[in-house]
């Protein structure tokens, strides 16, 4: 193995660590101006212009304040806890290709940390790690609020993590491949998302609870649990949760990207390499504008509604959107594709609508 | 290059280990735990035969597969019964758990 | 020593190390942490056996299902076994013995075995063991009546499990 490689992968991850932490500083900026315009407020604009300087004044202010530890709470696993949570989200990001290959100073450089024959695989293991942060930092407060908090958020997080995983199943299938790269390019003419409308919208509910935003912030129900599982953290400790329920926003909406939106493709990166990364990133704000939408328009959905919704309807729903995909690629007959799985979306809504219609009834 | 005498050594002493766990633990819980320990020493040993028998059949990783799903399975009902027992009898020390009835 | 065998004794020294503190760990929730970490040391395991798929699904179905079972099922009954007191039973030192019978036992017999120093052969290349290893899963000349059988019986005990734990209301 030679030294430039390794100075490469080094270079590589230096970047994509620095890119997810400072789009997670600008992200929380992003999101307070967005939902202030939302709600028709203004939003914070005095640090700096268009108050560009908020995300350093809010971190300066985060590590000067004072780190509480509770008396009876579990020193090691207390202090463990954020990191654990953090480093599986900074992780996450190395599989996703941001473009062709270039070259770059006569070299040949792709443009992705590691790429991985088990990409999608790499993502689902890590991801199922991440729930081990909530759980021990539950756990290790030695607070009921905070137990209760990670208690319910594993439990959510575990339930949706199966639609999920079987959300990957239809991208997988169409591209005949686990390699991310090999996912992206089989997107060529057609993106996933119109070969599979419902599958992408699966994939997107299930994101939002795997990162616990709202509507499915359970967690932080804060007018039950106080704040959840991070009740007892307060200073950096604080700030490296905040920093992993972001910095996962940006890579679950990257995945989303690469798996279902096209990735790096776009008109010309044919003949420029350099605009696949551009593409990508539109693409991701445009997500992440999604979610603060959703997170201005929708209330908190109640805790059993949650768990019944991720096993009783998505999960189906995700199984029988797998099996039309296998179908209509036995039959070779992408077009069966769509057609099948949109009546089985539609179907299930109208069966949600009945069965919530029937219970306002029953109440009435 | 690492002889498969390693890794049948490590795999061995971790089924002792999850055997004894099982056998000297009082917690239900604790003695599931023991025998997830000595479940994954039986797959260390078998992806280790495929490795280092013969490459062409793929049978060691489909047993490991298999063993894969009989250990989530037991996890599933095992602990299952154990919060049931908590909640009859409020307890889950294995010694006291004694009736063949209730 | 070359770097493979040095990481190979790291991971299985790590992976003894946790298991022993499963074993005796008198705090539950910390036991099954240690769960994990020997977990995590068998996945690389598998990584150093050249069955990366393996790895993953180990990480993912043990780690991240199996072990956070554990722990909900230990903080759900914690009341009763406070984390003090004797956590082995009184025949300990019996156990101990089998189960140092056992390790010596195995040893014995596969150190008689002639295959007990054999050395891997290299990988053929381009032979894909992932789509190997999928292809053997259904084809009816291979493994597909055990894949259905397992798969039977994971529903069984999903069902099992719900009907055993579910309280009347």
């Amino acid at each position: 193995m030679d030294s430039a490689l390794i100075l490469e992968w080094v270079i590589k991850s230096a970047i994509l660590i620095f890119v997810l932490l400072t789009g997670f500083a600008y992200l929380t900026l992003f999101e307070r101006r967005a939902l202030a315009r939302i709600q028709v407020r203004i939003g914070p604009n005095r640090a700096g212009p268009f108050g560009l300087l908020q995300p350093v004044a809010d971190g300066l202010k985060l590590i000067f304040k004072e780190e509480l530890t509770p008396a009876e709470a579990d020193k090691v696993l207390f202090t463990l806890a954020p990191v654990v949570t953090v480093v599986p989200a900074l992780i996450l990001a190395a599989v996703i290709p941001w473009g062709r290959d270039v070259t770059l100073f006569g070299r040949q450089v792709s443009l992705s940390v590691a790429d991985l024959n088990v990409g999608v695989l790499y993502i689902m293991a890590v991801s199922s790690i991440a729930v081990y942060g909530i759980v021990l930092a539950g756990w290790s407060s030695n607070n009921k609020y905070a137990l209760l908090g990670g208690l319910r958020s594993s439990a959510q997080m575990i339930s949706y993590e199966l639609a999920l995983g079987l959300a990957f199943v239809p991208a997988i299938l169409l591209a005949d491949s686990m390699r991310m790269v090999d996912i992206v390019e089989a997107q060529h003419p057609w993106w996933f998302v119109v070969i599979q409308p419902v599958g992408t919208a699966i994939f997107l509910i299930a994101t939002l609870a795997e990162v616990n935003r709202a509507p499915f912030d359970m967690p932080e129900a804060e007018q039950e649990l106080t704040a959840g599982y991070h009740t007892e953290y307060s200073g950096m400790k604080f700030a490296l949760f905040f920093m992993a329920e972001y910095a996962k926003m940006i890579v679950i909406s990257s995945i989303a990207a690469t798996l279902f939106f096209g990735g790096y493709l776009g008109p010309g990166v044919d003949r420029y390499p350099w605009l696949g990364p551009l593409y990508l990133f539109i693409k991701i704000v445009i997500l992440l504008f999604g979610m603060i939408w959703l997170r201005a328009t929708f209330p908190r959905i109640r805790y059993d509604r949650l768990m019944a919704f991720g096993w009783k309807v998505l999960l189906p729903l995700a199984l029988a959107v797998t099996f039309i995909t296998a179908l209509g690629i036995v039959l070779e007959m992408l077009w069966l594709i769509p057609v099948l799985s949109l009546a089985a979306g539609l179907f299930t809504v109208a069966m949600v609508h009945r069965a919530l219609r029937r219970k306002a009834y029953a109440r009435a | 290059m690492i002889p498969l005498s390693w890794y049948l050594i490590l795999s061995a002493a971790l089924f002792s280990l999850g055997l004894f766990g099982v056998l000297a633990r009082k917690n239900a819980v604790a003695i599931l735990l023991g025998i997830e320990l000595m479940l994954n020493a039986v797959n260390v040993n078998l992806v280790a035969f495929w490795r280092y028998g013969n490459l062409t059949s793929i049978a060691g990783q489909v047993f490991a597969i298999i063993v894969f799903a009989v250990s989530a399975a037991e996890v599933a009902v095992g602990l299952a019964l154990v919060i049931s027992v908590y909640r009859r009898r409020k307890t889950i020390v294995a010694d006291e758990i004694d009736m063949l009835k209730w | 020593m070359t770097p493979l065998q040095l990481v190979f004794l790291l991971t299985a020294a790590l992976t003894l190390v946790a298991a022993f503190r499963v074993v005796t760990t008198r705090n539950l929730v910390h036991a099954a942490l240690w769960l994990v970490v020997t977990l995590f040391g068998v996945a690389v395991l598998f990584v150093l056996l050249n069955a990366p798929f393996l790895a993953v699904v180990q990480v993912v179905v043990y780690i991240g299902a199996i072990a956070v079972l554990f722990i909900f099922a230990i903080m759900l009954t914690r009341r009763e076994m406070r984390d003090q007191g004797a956590q082995l039973n009184k025949g300990w030192w019996a156990a101990a013995l089998v189960s140092l019978l056992t390790f010596g036992g195995l040893f014995w017999l596969t150190r008689s075995w002639d295959g007990f120093t054999r050395t891997a052969a290299p990988l053929p290349t381009g032979q894909d063991t992932l789509s190997a290893l999928g292809k053997a899963l259904v084809s009816p000349d291979a493994f597909v009546l055990p894949f259905e059988i397992a798969s039977v019986l994971l529903l069984a005990a999903l069902v099992g499990a719900v009907y055993v734990a579910y309280r009347e209301k």
